[in-house]
């Protein structure tokens, strides 16, 4: 019953007509950032951080605006790849596959309210997951020493480069550049400062909002730049939307099955709402078989990868908020967004600051009923919202990037930063090396360093100390296994191709 | 393949610097087993043992875009390092609008629009700004305005 008294708390927090009003933007910005094309979650949330830090909102506000928005532009990515065949961010690519040849033949509403039905099956079932298990974990964190640290935040690292890339030497690259830049500034050891080249700027070390900004925010301007905003236009008229009852309580068990798949790959370290998506849907293909025509718009193939997508969203917050290792990009943008607040994720979260994990948490609940208004009833002026076009959407994202991190510290020499974060964006886009590595790098370098040397203090220097509890080795066997396995699953987990006209 | 190469050739050059850079780091006398130098070592060697993979088993070169293009996004660059610079002494509506308009006009040449959103954004974003969040943005510089 604590759960429920738990609850009760988070529900006292979140029903301030304030922070339901905050839930409420929240959502309706998230839609719109998830709806339109090249500004998927992770660019949303980045470039909002800053603009709530000056807002002046306390600790629990921001969490519940910012989650509200993560939520909302979860459940907006699908509006863009259904109607426009462009997934606006990872995880809605499997979405494309049927729900852009559902909308191609007539059926742009029903795919649309199928997949709203679905995202808020998968995102209210995870929440509930995460109400059960994140205080369980929470209790099991408390055993975590610095050596069960250093092995999770290796085993983050190494899940993340062996599943959501192709190519595990760049995976490992972008973690190098990340955790290389973190190393920057002062020492917190010893106070002398590191790897400054002498720069005063630089003895602060580098603001993670900065990378974060520029290698989302600016990289993407860099790209509509190259390709001239081809394909922003609107592929699919939507007609009247009705709401297809039969077709929806067909795919009820799909939707519960996803809704498993994608928790669950959303608790991994760093796998995150991708890999939800993608298991959920090539699951639900293979048990439906060849003849439930997967591929050619039915409403499984819509149902099952939103529900994995937006499950998945709530199980990265799982580790996020109880081990402080985000499980995706974007739950790795919270994190960022947490620590800017002064708030530090991890088991003691839980019995010291009950309030923002419960309100959370009961937010997170709100905002997903808020969401399945907003997103079947009115989901006809997000539809509008994609005619925005792209030479007016980009300058625009740039310029509130520049204000946003300018007002972090009012200096030129973050703004030059963010601009060299958006060049190697782009350079690093280009060639195939994952982006999201090098802001968890930058994230979590820090202290994935202290818990090394931590460990070695406690045991003098001794190396073995770092395997030395059942769960650490487990950690360290998971790490290597999540590193190397997909080396060899590779050709059993190839991503399927766009659908193209 | 040749991307891939160059990339793993600077990836291990900045590996190789960083390292040396690495091993400059003062200790103090306050040191722990570990010390400030190993972490930032421990990182410099896993890259430059990737960026080997890298040069010597390349995935297939990506698609770049023409020299024209190479040149837009070049100066796309130089006009945002200039924004940089010029938001402080500058104001922010005079640079914001001119910085907007060229973004704009790269993405879709086409002057009319770009101009109009450009000087659009940045009055528009001024208000939202400076009267919806409050924040402290100056519109013009002090010369202008007197």
């Amino acid at each position: 019953m604590e759960i429920l008294e738990n609850l009760a708390l988070g529900f006292s927090v979140a029903l301030s007509p304030y922070t339901l009003m905050l839930a409420i933007v929240g959502c309706f910005l998230g839609t719109i950032i998830g709806a339109l094309p090249g500004l998927g979650p992770s660019n949303g949330v980045a470039i909002l951080i800053p603009l709530t830090f000056t807002l002046g909102l306390d600790a629990t506000s921001a969490l519940v605006l910012m989650t509200a928005v993560y939520y909302g532009a979860m459940y907006g990515g699908r509006i863009s790849s259904i109607l426009l065949n462009i997934p606006g961010d990872e995880p809605a690519l499997m979405t494309t596959l049927d729900g852009y040849p559902m909308a191609k033949s007539g059926r742009a509403g029903d795919a649309l309210v199928i997949s709203g039905v679905a995202s808020f099956v998968g995102a209210f079932l995870s929440t509930i997951g995460l109400m059960l298990l994140a205080p369980m974990l929470a209790r099991v964190a408390y055993l975590f020493g610095p050596a069960e640290y250093f092995a999770l935040y290796l085993l983050a690292f190494c899940t993340l480069g062996g599943m959501a890339s192709n190519n595990q030497a760049k995976a490992a690259i972008a973690s190098c550049i990340g955790l290389g830049i973190a190393m920057i500034g002062v020492d917190n050891n010893s106070g002398m400062p590191r790897l400054t080249g002498g720069n005063l700027h630089l003895m602060d070390g580098i603001d993670f909002l900065v990378a974060i900004v520029g290698l989302f925010a600016i990289a993407e301007v860099f790209f509509f730049i190259e390709s001239h905003g081809k394909g922003s236009a609107i592929g699919v008229k939507l007609g009247k939307v009705k709401i297809p009852w039969p077709e929806i309580m067909s795919t009820k068990w799909t939707m519960l099955r996803a809704s498993g798949v994608g928790f669950i790959a959303g608790i991994l370290p760093g796998a995150g709402a991708s890999l939800g998506s993608f298991l959920a849907y090539m699951s639900e293909k293979s048990f439906a078989g060849d003849k439930a025509g997967f591929g050619t718009g039915v409403a499984k193939g819509i149902a099952a990868p939103e529900a994995g997508n937006n499950a998945a969203a709530g199980g990265a917050l799982v580790p996020m908020l109880t081990l402080g290792v985000p499980g995706s990009g974007t739950t790795a943008v919270l994190l960022a967004l947490l620590m800017t607040l002064n708030i530090t994720p991890g088991p003691t979260l839980f019995t010291d600051r009950p309030e923002v994990v419960w309100g959370l948490i009961a937010s997170l609940l709100i905002a997903n009923i808020v969401l399945l208004l907003m997103n079947v009833p009115m989901v006809k002026i997000f539809v509008r919202v994609l005619q925005v076009p792209a030479w007016v959407l980009l300058p625009g994202v740039t310029m509130i990037s520049f204000v946003g991190i300018y007002s972090l510290s009012g200096s030129y020499f973050d703004l030059l930063l963010m601009v060299a974060f958006g060049v190697l964006g782009y350079v690093l886009r280009k060639l195939d090396v994952p982006t999201v590595p090098v802001i968890l790098g930058i994230l979590l370098g820090g202290n994935m360093e202290d818990a090394l040397r931590r460990a070695m203090v406690l045991s003098d220097g001794d190396a073995t100390y770092l395997f030395s509890t059942p769960i650490a080795i487990g950690l360290w066997l998971a790490a290597i296994a999540g590193f190397v396995a997909p080396m060899f699953l590779r050709s059993v987990l190839k991503k399927p191709q766009r659908v193209t006209d | 393949m040749a991307s891939d190469r160059i990339f793993g050739l600077v990836v291990l050059m900045a590996a190789l610097a960083y390292i040396a850079s690495a091993t400059q780091i003062q200790t103090s006398f306050l040191a722990d087993p570990v010390g400030p130098k190993t972490f930032p070592i421990l990182v410099g060697t896993v890259a430059a043992i990737s960026s080997l993979v890298m040069i010597f088993r390349p995935d297939p070169d990506p698609e770049w875009p023409d020299k024209f293009t190479f040149g837009a996004l070049f100066f796309a660059m130089l006009v945002l390092i200039a924004y940089a610079y010029a938001l402080k002494p500058l104001g922010f509506i005079i640079p914001t609008a001119i910085t907007a308009g060229i973004l704009s006009y790269q993405i879709s040449p086409r002057i009319k629009p770009a101009a109009l959103s450009g000087v659009g954004l940045s009055i528009g974003l001024f208000i939202l700004f400076k009267f919806a969040l409050g924040l402290g943005l100056i519109a013009f510089p002090k010369f202008l305005v007197g």
